[in-house]
C-alpha cells in the first residue's frame, strides 16, 4: 500500500509531530517504500497461527504491593524545561 | 612494556591485581588515546576527570574483589548514568541528566569498574551506520570514509581503536553484532531476559537487550558475567542462575552439532562472505563439531515482521518525549502545538519515519493487517528455531551480508539500510542469544564476522564455539592508526 500525503498528515497528527510540505512529500515516498517491503508478509498464510505473546517461557514474578521509594519530587522535576514550585509548567490549556 | 591500552580486558584486570600497573595508569592510557582520537567522533560525553579520581581512589583502597576491579569503561549513551548526561544520540535528550543509574551500569560499578565516558550511537538506537546520531556520524578506524555500523557504532569504534578496554551496547535488531563485525571485535546479544533493561532508553521493549562488546571471546565471557542477572525492577528479566562463563569457557567442543541454515544468503552477497562461512565450518569441524545442513524457512520474512514490531513498540515508547518532563522543548501557542513542535525539532528523520510507521500500523483499522500479522509471523520464525534446536546445539551464519560500507552510501534509501540486519534480526524476534566473532577479511582488508546463535540461556555454548573459531582464525587486527 502506498502512503499518500494525506495519510502522512493524518498519522503525523496522531503522533504529534508537525511536518512541513517538503517533509510530508519525502515521508510519503519513504514510508511507501517501507510499507511495500513490509507487505511481503501477505505471501504467508497465517490463519492457523496464533500470534506470539512472549518470547521466553517464564512466567512473570509477582511481588508484594508495597511502597519502595518516594519523596523524590525534586529529582523528578530536575530535568523539566519549566517548573513552578512543585509543578511542571505547560502552555495554558483552559481559557 | 607495550601500551596498556592494547591489552585485553582480562589482561588489564589481572595486571591491576598483580600490580603490574595501577588503575590510574590504565585509565590515563585510555584517556590519552581518547583525547587524540577526536576524528573518530566516538564520545558524546567524556568523564575523564571523574575517571582519574575514581582510579586514584581505587589505587588507595586496593579492593580487588570485583570481576572488573579498577577498570575504566566507556558505555553506549543509551544507558542512564546518574548525574552524567544521557542523550540516546538525540537532540530531544541533549540536556537530559538522569537522577538514577541503569541496572547494567550499576552491575559494572559494583564489580569495581567506573565510567570513562558515554559513546555515540544512532538516535534512539535506530540505525545501522551511526549516521542518524544528532552528534554526527562515527568513523570506523578501518577507514576514514567507512561507517562503524550501528547502532552501537561509537562503542565498536572506541573499542577497535583502543579507547576503552571493553564496552557495552544494546541490540534490538543487530546493533551489537553488526558493528562488532564491521570493526573486527566480539559482540554478544544475550538471551532476552538475561540482562536487565531497567534504565536503558527504550526502543522496542520486546526486542531490546544489552550486551558486551570486547576485543576477544574471553573478555566477552567476563563482561557478560558482570552484567547478567535477574533484576526485580525489570519484570521481563529472568531469575535463572547465571553461569560462571569464564571458568566454564573452553574450546573443547567435541561432539557439538552445528546447524548451517541454507536461507542465510542474499543476492549479490560477496563471495568472501561465503568463503569465510565455509572457513568457519572447517574450523568447527577441526575442533570436533559435527555439521548439519538445516532450514529456517521463514527467515526471509523476519525483516518485514521486524519493521512492523519494532516501529510499533518505538512509537509507543517514544510518546513520552513531549517537552514537559525532560529534554528539549520547543515553543507553541498551545499545548498540542508545543508537543508537535517539540517532537518535530527534537527527533531526526529516521526516528520520525519509525514513529510514523509504528503509528500507522497500530492505527484504527490496520492493527490486524499489520501488527497482529507480524506477531503471527514472529511465532513462525521462533518455531523454525525451536525445531532446529531439537537437533543442533548452535547455528553458524555470517553476521552481516557485507563488510563496512561508505558513509552516505545507504543514507537516502531506508530499505537498503534495513537489509544490513537481515542475518541478525531473526535472533531478536526469537529472543535467542547470538555472538559475532571476527573471522577474517575481505579483499579490501575489512573485517568480517561470523554469527553463532544459541539456545535460550545457553550463552556458554556459543562462547565456547566462538573461542574455538577465534583460536583457529588467528584474527590479527590489521589496523593502522591514522586518526591521531
Amino acid at each position: 500500500m502506498s502512503i499518500d500525503k494525506d495519510t502522512v498528515k493524518h498519522i503525523s497528527k496522531l503522533a504529534r509531530i508537525s511536518l512541513d510540505d517538503k517533509k510530508i512529500a519525502n515521508l510519503s515516498k519513504d514510508l511507501s517504500s517501507i510499507m511495500k517491503f513490509i507487505e511481503k508478509l501477505n505471501e504467508l498464510n497465517t490463519d492457523k497461527t496464533s500470534p506470539l505473546t512472549s518470547i521466553i517461557n517464564a512466567s512473570l514474578k509477582s511481588r508484594s504491593d508495597e511502597i519502595r521509594d518516594g519523596k523524590i519530587r525534586d529529582q523528578i522535576l530536575k530535568n523539566s524545561p519549566e517548573t513552578n514550585k512543585e509543578f511542571f509548567v505547560v502552555p495554558k490549556v483552559i481559557e | 612494556m607495550s601500551n596498556i591500552s592494547e591489552f585485553s580486558l582480562t589482561r588489564i584486570v589481572s595486571g591491576i591485581k598483580k600490580k603490574d600497573f595501577t588503575s590510574e595508569e590504565v585509565t590515563r592510557s585510555f584517556i590519552n588515546n581518547s583525547k587524540k582520537s577526536k576524528k573518530l567522533n566516538t564520545y558524546i560525553t567524556e568523564c575523564f576527570d571523574q575517571a582519574i579520581q575514581s582510579a586514584k581512589n581505587f589505587d588507595k583502597k586496593k579492593d580487588y574483589k570485583g570481576l572488573l576491579s579498577g577498570v575504566p569503561i566507556a558505555v553506549k549513551d543509551l544507558f542512564c548514568t546518574r548525574n552524567v548526561k544521557t542523550t540516546a544520540g538525540s537532540k530531544i535528550l541533549h540536556n537530559f541528566v538522569p537522577t538514577y543509574e541503569s541496572t547494567i551500569t550499576s552491575n559494572l560499578w559494583s564489580q569495581g569498574s567506573f565510567l570513562l565516558g558515554k559513546l555515540n550511537c544512532d538516535e534512539f538506537a535506530m540505525g545501522s551506520s551511526n549516521e542518524t546520531s544528532f552528534f554526527g556520524n562515527v568513523i570506523n578506524p578501518f577507514g576514514q570514509k567507512l561507517v562503524p555500523g550501528g547502532s552501537s557504532g561509537g562503542s565498536a569504534s572506541a573499542l577497535a581503536a583502543n579507547l576503552t578496554p571493553a564496552t557495552i551496547g544494546t541490540d534490538t535488531g543487530g546493533s551489537i553484532r553488526q558493528p562488532a563485525s564491521f570493526t573486527g571485535t566480539v559482540g554478544l546479544k544475550p538471551t532476552y531476559g538475561r540482562c536487565s533493561r531497567w534504565g536503558i532508553v527504550a526502543f522496542a521493549s520486546s526486542l531490546d537487550q544489552a550486551g558486551p562488546m570486547t576485543k576477544n571471546v574471553k573478555d566477552c565471557a567476563l563482561l557478560l558475567q558482570a552484567m547478567s542477572g535477574y533484576d526485580p525492577k525489570d519484570s521481563t528479566s529472568v531469575d535463572i542462575k547465571v553461569d560462571n562463563y569464564t571458568s566454564k569457557l573452553t574450546e573443547k567442543i567435541k561432539g557439538l552439532k552445528i546447524g548451517i541454515p541454507k536461507e542465510y544468503t542474499v543476492d549479490n552477497m560477496p563471495n568472501e562472505i561465503d568463503n569465510i562461512w565455509k572457513q568457519g565450518v572447517d574450523y568447527l569441524i577441526d575442533a570436533g563439531a559435527t555439521i548439519k545442513n538445516i532450514s529456517l524457512p521463514h527467515t526471509i520474512y523476519a525483516l518485514p515482521a521486524y519493521y512492523i514490531v519494532a516501529p510499533a513498540e518505538a512509537s509507543s515508547n517514544l510518546a513520552r518525549y513531549d517537552g514537559v518532563k525532560y529534554g528539549h522543548r520547543a515553543k507553541g501557542n498551545n499545548l498540542v502545538e508545543m508537543y508537535e513542535n517539540t517532537r518535530s525539532e527534537g527527533f531526526g528523520d529516521e526516528v520520525k519515519r519509525r514513529i510514523l510507521i509504528g503509528t500507522y500500523v497500530l492505527s484504527s483499522g490496520y492493527y490486524d493487517a499489520y501488527y497482529l500479522k507480524a506477531q503471527k509471523v514472529r511465532q513462525l520464525i521462533k518455531n523454525d528455531f525451536d525445531k532446529a534446536f531439537t537437533d543442533v546445539d548452535a547455528i553458524l551464519t555470517p553476521s552481516t551480508p557485507s563488510s563496512a560500507f561508505k558513509i552516505g552510501d545507504k543514507k537516502d534509501d531506508p530499505v537498503s539500510m534495513y537489509l544490513n540486519d537481515i542475518f541478525t534480526v531473526p535472533v531478536n524476534l526469537s529472543g535467542l542469544p547470538a555472538i559475532s566473532v571476527p573471522t577474517g577479511y575481505d579483499k579490501n582488508n575489512l573485517p568480517l564476522g561470523l554469527q553463532l546463535i544459541g539456545k535460550a540461556f545457553d550463552e556458554q555454548t556459543i562462547l565456547n564455539l566462538s573461542l574455538a573459531i577465534e583460536k583457529r582464525a588467528n584474527f590479527n587486527k590489521k589496523i593502522k592508526v591514522w586518526w591521531n
